[in-house]
């Protein structure tokens, strides 16, 4: 695969997916801080606004300002998405394109909807009525919703294509509301939207953490710490209950996508859960074995049959298998963390009213926020290697669905450097505007609403788009 | 009138949109590369971005928009554009990659020469991402794009006169539409200095974009003649009106202070890109495939007129909201240009 004038077919499929992975797994994070981020700035401005919280309504101010830039971004990010349709995946999409296209189309005006609120809620702290100005908010959140709906059903009717026919060749017959409501749609939608949660509330809650390790404890930072935190705290639980309903439904849906997650090579009961270790051919080695556990998992019993990959001919197995194993073993163990992490937060404020005293929970809630991250991307490792070789599961193989174009390892190596730029840019930016707040906090305080005379010269000349 | 045309309908609608509003953008872009170094290009980069600030994200949302409908309605018509035409859509991307970012963080860049530089990256990648669309719709126009998986020739499919041609007009284009905006901006900051200044390249730009548009049909002749014919018989009434709106922007701009010119330019567009729609009639891909060929299932084209329908009942008005609120300035940047 890295010779590409010997093998260009091949080499195409070995450019295009990961110009796609890498794409995608950027993509992935500002889309979740796009959809769950806008809910946080919303809390935090009911709050000010309900409680006369001028803490409050200082972070929804500055959240918004990043929320700005992190939608901006990921427009962008987006947008290149969907060139990739074309670009890397024409036979797909013009095959498909008439299957799946229309929830794209819903998609769009959920986007644009969302774009048109964002611009209204950004752009008007200073003139709009303050709870104009809060409602006008609320679309957004809707609609960031809707939209994480719209395009997780169109990953999820790959992996349980229906409502087309015929399943070979040209499709004739399309039945929008059999592919919109596919059958993975139930745990696959709320499965993501959950994880833009998390991710974004571990992941805010991690910068104030590390605020306070730095010795900022005003009510500011700890109001910024636990309104993030609270919402991640509530949706880790959800989430390890939804992903266990998840794989038990890709045991019995994709079983070779699920043997391929837990290395089982032969079909059998009583299956050993592995955590970790290396898969072969014959057998995990290393890793932690637990004997039946893995049946048990799939049926609540350990009599329970699991499909192995020797069920399939090799050329329709998944492939990586033991990163696909690692992958979803990492996800698992990560929300495991997150929920202890949690209950800790659950217990101190039940006893206490107050966020656990000691270092180590502000140090554990420091690298929560990349711990999140890595779990996102775990689970969109698992769920698209573990559906190769298909793009379709069972209908198209990804080697026919690539362009046939040459070229793509170039843009892939211009992808990457731009994409490295962009993320170190936008690493950067957010840090000059939090160094830039700490400045202003120093020397005045911002006033949000009020007429425009009354704004302090130095609000505007830090403005954030 | 069949499903699919009214969902060819549909699209054209989209590029419409796109081209007044997304090109308006390019534009500004464009402008703010132009404005040049010293006080009066600082302020004149201040207005684009304050007259742009809320809405450019908006604006480029059709571009998403048009990609679906195509992929959704017309979904071997899409595999043919962009396997084909895999080297300019690759740069179009670019573009709008480095446009947004640039967009996104020149406001934030506090340090000066950061700053600089994102503006040039956003004015630059103003000028790349409608040329190298401008050659894709002469590619297709010219017949280069056979059905199929990368079938047509990758290089010289788009890089011809004809696709050159469509893609310098559509860069001045974009100048002309985003000059006689700016003027208004300019106006409605309460900068008069900068509404002359703007008004006067307003004008250039019409004279360039109007020779560039002549040229175009001397090309097309050449090496489009179905959409040439097209053009100058059934398109002919809307050529005509559009050639007239244009021709009316520099009458109106010829003073200072005049008011109006807005409506004619974006008449002008609207008129020669749906005179473009008829003159291809009923091709989607002119003399390869028409609308009726390239018409997805027909489940799918209900939908998308549905979903089409549902848009224009929520987005419209969500538009005009923030239109108004822009206009009345409820909704703006932190600081005005001074």
């Amino acid at each position: 695969m890295w010779l590409p004038d010997a093998l260009p077919l091949a080499s195409n499929l070995e450019a295009a997916r990961s110009q796609m992975a890498f794409t995608l797994g950027f993509h992935i994070v500002l889309a979740s801080l796009g959809v769950a981020f806008p809910a946080m700035m919303l809390v935090a401005n009911y709050r000010g606004l309900r409680h006369d919280d001028a803490d409050a309504l200082l972070l929804a101010r500055r959240w918004s300002k990043v929320v700005a830039v992190t939608f901006a971004v990921g427009a962008v990010t987006g947008t290149v998405l969907s060139f990739e349709f074309g670009l890397l995946w024409p036979a797909f999409t013009g095959r498909f394109g008439e299957v799946f296209g229309v929830l794209f189309a819903i998609e769009g005006i959920f986007f644009f909807l969302e774009a048109i609120f964002v611009a209204i809620y950004i752009f008007g702290w200073r003139r709009l009525a303050p709870w104009t100005h809060f409602w006008a908010g609320v679309p957004i959140v809707i609609t960031g919703l809707g939209g994480a709906f719209s395009v997780v059903a169109v990953n999820s009717w790959m992996n349980q294509p229906q409502g087309f026919s015929p399943t070979s060749g040209d499709v004739t017959k399309v039945q929008p509301l059999k592919v919109i409501f596919n059958p993975a749609v139930p745990y696959e939608v709320p499965h993501m939207i959950l994880a833009a949660y998390l991710v974004t509330g571990f992941l805010v809650a991690s910068v104030y953490a590390v605020g306070m390790l730095r010795g900022r404890r005003d009510r500011y930072h700890r109001l910024g710490l636990l309104i993030p935190l609270t919402i991640a705290a509530i949706a880790t639980p959800i989430q390890f209950a939804v992903g266990d309903t998840a794989a038990r439904a890709i045991a019995k849906d994709q079983p070779v996508k699920f043997a391929g997650m837990e290395c089982v090579q032969q079909t059998a009961t009583h299956v050993t859960e592995y955590i970790y270790g290396r898969c072969t051919s014959s057998g995990v080695k290393g890793g932690i074995g637990i004997p039946g556990f893995d049946s048990f998992l799939v049926g609540f019993s350990t009599d329970t049959q699991v499909t192995g990959l020797d069920s399939v001919p090799p050329d329709d197995r998944p492939p990586d298998n033991t990163m696909l194993h690692w992958a979803f073993d990492t996800m698992v163990g990560i929300c495991t963390a997150l929920i202890a992490l949690g209950l800790w937060l659950g217990f101190a404020w039940w006893r206490r009213r107050d966020i656990p005293q000691t270092p180590w929970f502000l140090r554990v809630t420091a690298v929560s926020g990349v711990a999140a991250v890595v779990a996102l991307e775990a689970g969109w490792i698992v769920t698209e290697v573990g559906r190769q070789p298909w793009i379709v599961n069972d209908v198209m193989r990804t080697e026919d669905a690539v362009t046939k174009a040459d070229g793509i390892w170039v843009t892939f190596g211009l992808v990457v450097a731009l994409y490295v730029a962009l993320g170190v840019t936008l690493v950067a930016t957010l840090r000059a505007m939090s160094r830039r707040w700490r400045a202003a906090d120093e020397s005045e305080t911002e006033v949000p609403y009020g007429p425009p005379d009354a704004v302090p010269a130095g609000v505007s000349a830090g403005g954030a788009p | 009138m069949s499903t699919a045309d009214a969902v060819a309908g549909v699209l054209w609608t989209g590029v419409t949109a796109y081209a007044v509003f997304g090109g308006a953008d390019f534009g500004a872009g464009f402008w703010s590369l132009a404005a040049g170094g010293g006080v009066h290009g600082r302020r004149a980069r201040d207005l684009v971005d304050w007259a742009i600030g809320p809405v450019w994200e908006a604006n480029h949302v059709w571009l998403i928009f048009v990609l679906v409908v195509l992929w959704t309605a017309f979904p071997t018509a899409f595999e043919a554009i962009f396997s084909t035409l895999f080297i300019p859509l690759s740069l179009a991307a670019l573009g709008i990659v480095l446009r947004g970012a640039g967009f996104a963080f020149h406001k934030t860049a506090r340090r000066l020469e950061g700053r600089g530089v994102a503006e040039r990256l956003f004015g630059v990648s103003s000028l790349l991402t409608p040329f190298f669309l401008g050659t894709v719709v002469g590619a297709v126009a010219s017949g280069r794009v056979p059905l199929g998986n990368a079938a047509g020739d990758p290089v010289t499919s788009w890089l011809n006169p004809l696709s050159l041609v469509v893609g310098a007009l559509f860069v001045a284009t974009s100048a002309y539409l985003a000059a006689v905006f700016l003027v208004s901006d300019a106006r409605r900051a309460g900068v008069p200095d900068l509404e002359e200044s703007f008004r006067v390249r307003a004008l250039g730009a019409a004279l360039v974009a109007g020779a560039l548009a002549a040229a175009g049909l001397v090309v097309l002749h050449a090496d489009a003649r179905y959409v040439y014919d097209g053009l100058t018989h059934e398109g002919l009434p809307l050529v005509i009106l559009s050639a007239l709106c244009g021709l009316a922007v520099p009458w109106l701009l010829r003073r200072p202070g005049a008011r109006g010119a807005r409506a004619f330019a974006v008449a002008a567009v609207v008129a020669v890109i749906w005179g473009w729609g008829v003159a291809q009639y009923p091709y989607l891909l002119p003399e390869v495939l028409t609308v009726a060929d390239g018409g997805g299932a027909s489940a799918t084209l209900t939908s998308v007129l549905i979903v089409f329908g549902v848009a224009v009942v929520l987005v419209v008005p969500s538009i005009a909201l923030l239109f108004t609120l822009t206009q009345r300035s409820l909704v703006e940047e932190g600081e005005r240009p001074l």
